[in-house]
């Protein structure tokens, strides 16, 4: 009993704040997680079906009880109508934040947006190019006017192909429209998900999971790379930034406001609003030495890469942080933020303030957000923050030490050019070591935290035997959190951590063995990293060649499910923690991590154990070495044949 | 609402649970509130007050899942823990019987149960177990409501025979 909080979480900080709520008998996720046990087989094996109201309906899985729902669904057209469902809701949420942000880019373009400025004016030539806007003679403001509108008409695009698909290599984009899942329009394809799926119409699960598929693309190269590549425009392209991170970023003199969520719209600007002489003289008056801003899962990661705004954790930290008694405001947008902060927050002085019409909680105070007026809302909200300062009950005030160091801002435009140096900017120098094996090959690590796995001990571990392996990791999320927490994205723990190939080329040019790309719309960084690869030659034509694997751990979101088929419909292996919610029925499961890679180049495959999950991974890189012809990796260490 | 064909059954004491087949969707769980409640309707049992009891749990062995029933233990120890005379053993079935009337809410009986099959009724103040759904004629109602045919009513006998032909 009295080692819970150690069983709970891997990170320390967190531990303590665990055991605190334990002591102070605060209910949180893990007590919510252990009071929900047993959880329902058939929700886990995703053959129960409630999609009209013939049912609900559920199959056994022994094969006594019915074998078909009222209307005759079979377990198969169940499961994968679960499924692609999920891949709606995860598409839509990545997406619908993609279309705030072209709508601020518009409205900022347009003047009408005062407090924003479009800062990343290199990109906006570049991915204007892409959408065939003639840059030439025209203004910044312009150029971004035509494009906002652009992004936004695809998400009601209703034929054709979207743009940004045409990033990816050629052989790659023939693949999608042979199979006829190149996405027309970004909503379009979830909104014929939800047509699909009703009652009655398609019960043919390949043909289910193939249209999944071309949803779950429109938000990898639609919706998300829209949300990444209009945020770097606006907000600038991130560029390699120290910070830190960990609930030991909260400080105990200063008034800490923490931003939890995921758009950078408002963040961005509350960035700015805590510089205010105002609040801060304010914040002097209520005896305060500061404002301190923080962030809070992927709000976090947008602040932190632009900006080196200190991060105070991921998913699961986010009562955790309250718990410390050191928050006066904490600031949410949209996603990921739990409906228990609000009772958590009663136990201490902390104001929750939800700020878009999307996202509303009972009884908690909203301050709507809109981009005309961002820089006045923003301070409105700080200085709500500020005023709380005078509530804070010293004795509950207990902030964990934990705190360390890392390097983020990572991009597609800049991460490998480091590889080259000034002068030999290109993603050779990353091919090269791939291919003469100084690198076994590349990895993407993301995703959440689940309180069904140790709190970021999957991320951790899984990450630590690929660089071990010689294998460079790429991150985002929530994961990218948890590493930069056991020190993986400071250059120096190559040294602790790599394998001898990795940490030559970790020691030559400074870099982390393990590269934070972001938030978790920019795993769409991932593909056009992987598409560079492609593009510089020499490892394959198409992203399926190349050695490299992903993998989501401690996976829970829809939105990971959407991420992982835009993955493995792009043509990497990706391994999951637990499974999707499809093992009762064997067809589903065995096409998606099986006959999907015949039709893709990409499969999934579930394994909870985190080293497992690794040498998986090292093993498909290996068999992707021995397609190119590449001889092992030059330290090659040997791992498991078989899990 | 559910509508049988089949004859009522001749009801043993007995719930046994298969736990090789029990998923752990408290679907029994359900049954025995909605069974335990004034309007016996699922959608006007979550909305009376005070709530209905369930007297069967859903719980983890392991990496096992198995719906827990009043065992009707054959020396039962709640019944000698009973300092109200409230726990009793029907001699005809060996039922373990209690009577709320006599109840006085002392949780003697809660404490000594080794299955933690008896659970507390706050707002009666009164201990609640499984009483084998005495306004039932068909077989009990999270028998008949577990999907999977985890449950199963009869002899130690009928279902060890039942246990010995299921498929490996």
């Amino acid at each position: 009993m009295s080692e819970k909080h150690i069983e709970r979480s891997y990170d320390p900080a967190s531990q303590k704040m665990i055991k605190k709520a334990q002591d102070e008998d605060i209910k949180i996720v893990w007590d919510r997680h252990d009071a929900m046990q047993p959880q329902c087989g058939f929700g886990e094996l995703g053959i129960c079906c409630k999609i009209c109201n013939m049912g609900p309906c559920r199959i056994d899985p022994f094969g006594e009880g019915p074998q078909e729902g009222v209307c005759g669904a079979s377990k198969d057209t169940i499961a994968a109508r679960n499924l692609v469902r999920m891949i709606a809701s995860g598409a839509a949420a990545h997406s619908d934040h993609g279309r705030d942000i072209a709508h601020a880019l518009l409205s900022a373009a347009k003047g009408e947006a005062h407090d924003y400025k479009l800062k990343g004016t290199d990109k906006l030539k570049r991915v204007a190019e892409v959408y065939g806007i003639d840059t030439a003679g025209k203004s910044i403001e312009k150029i971004g006017e035509e494009l906002g509108e652009k992004c936004l008409a695809e998400f009601g695009q209703q034929h054709g192909e979207l743009r940004l698909t045409s990033l990816a290599p050629k052989k790659r984009q023939a693949l999608w429209r042979k199979l006829g899942i190149i996405p027309r329009g970004i909503d379009r394809e979830i909104v014929e998900i939800m047509h699909r799926t009703h009652m009655g119409v398609d019960n043919d699960y390949k043909n289910i999971i193939n249209h999944g598929i071309r949803a779950a693309l429109g938000d990898g190269w639609g919706g998300s790379m829209i949300a990444t590549e209009l945020s770097d425009i606006l907000f600038g392209s991130p560029e390699p930034i120290r910070a830190t991170v960990n609930l030991g970023v909260l400080k105990e003199d200063q008034v800490n406001i923490v931003v939890h969520g995921h758009e950078p719209t408002l963040s961005d600007v509350v960035v700015d609003a805590g510089k205010d002489p105002e609040l801060l003289a304010l914040a002097k008056k209520y005896g305060a030495k500061g404002i301190n801003i923080i962030g809070m899962c992927c709000t976090a990661n947008e602040i932190l890469m632009r900006h080196g705004i200190p991060s105070a954790g991921n998913f699961l930290q986010q009562e955790l942080a309250i718990l410390t008694g050191s928050v006066e405001l904490m600031m949410v947008d949209v996603q990921c933020i739990m409906p228990a902060l609000s009772s958590v927050a009663n136990c201490f002085h902390t104001k929750i303030v939800t700020t878009s019409p999307k996202c509303k909680f009972p009884g908690v105070e909203h301050v709507e957000f809109k981009e005309e007026k961002a820089l006045e809302i923003a301070k409105e909200i700080i200085k709500k923050g500020v005023e709380n300062y005078k509530n804070r009950v010293k004795k509950r005030v207990d902030i964990p030490k934990e705190i360390k160091g890392l390097v983020a801002g990572f991009t597609t435009e800049n991460a490998f050019h480091f590889l080259g140096g000034k002068y030999r900017s290109t993603y050779r120098p990353l091919n090269d070591a791939i291919i003469s094996g100084r690198l076994r090959g590349a990895a993407g690590v993301v995703g959440c935290n689940n309180p069904n796995i140790r709190h970021d001990w999957a991320h951790v571990s899984m990450v630590k035997e690929l660089i071990k392996n010689d294998v460079l990791v790429v991150q985002t999320g929530c994961s990218a959190i948890a590493c930069a927490k056991e020190g993986l994205m400071t250059p120096e723990s190559a040294y602790k951590f790599a394998g001898p190939g990795l940490r030559e080329i970790c020691e030559a040019v400074g870099i982390p063995p393990v590269l934070h790309v972001g938030s978790c719309v920019d795993n769409s960084r991932i593909l056009l990293i992987l598409s560079e690869m492609v593009k510089e030659g020499g490892l394959g034509e198409d992203i399926s060649d190349l050695p490299a694997a992903g993998a989501a751990p401690e996976w829970m979101s829809e939105k990971a499910i959407s991420i992982g088929f835009y993955v493995v419909a792009s043509g990497v292996f990706t391994v999951f923690g637990t499974p999707h919610p499809v093992l009762g029925s064997e067809n589903v499961t065995k096409y998606i991590t099986n006959e999907l890679e015949d039709i893709v180049g990409g499969k999934f495959a579930f394994e909870v154990d985190p080293i497992k999950a690794a040498h998986m991974m090292i093993r498909h890189i290996d068999l992707k070495r021995k397609a190119l012809k590449l001889g092992p990796a030059i330290h090659q260490q040997k791992v498991a044949l078989k899990t | 609402m559910k509508t049988k064909d089949q004859k009522p059954k001749t009801k043993d004491i007995k719930i046994y649970c298969d736990i090789t087949k029990c998923v752990g969707c408290r679907s029994c769980e359900i049954a025995c509130a909605v069974e335990h409640s004034k309007s016996k309707d699922i959608f006007s049992a979550v909305r009376e007050k005070p709530l209905p009891k369930k007297r069967v749990t859903t719980e983890n062995i392991g990496a096992k899942i198995i719906s827990l029933h009043c065992q009707h233990c054959e020396d039962a120890p709640c019944i000698k823990a009973c300092m109200s005379g409230a726990l009793s053993k029907d001699e005809k079935t060996g039922a373990t019987l209690h009577d709320k009337e006599k109840c006085v809410g002392c949780w003697m009986c809660v404490m000594v149960c080794p299955f933690g099959a008896i659970v507390r009724d706050i707002e009666n103040h009164i201990a609640v177990k499984c009483d084998l759904c005495p306004d039932r004629d068909e077989d009990y109602a999270c028998v008949e409501a577990c999907p999977t045919g985890a449950l199963f009513t009869g002899t130690k006998e009928e279902f060890e025979k039942k246990i010995k032909g299921r498929k490996k």
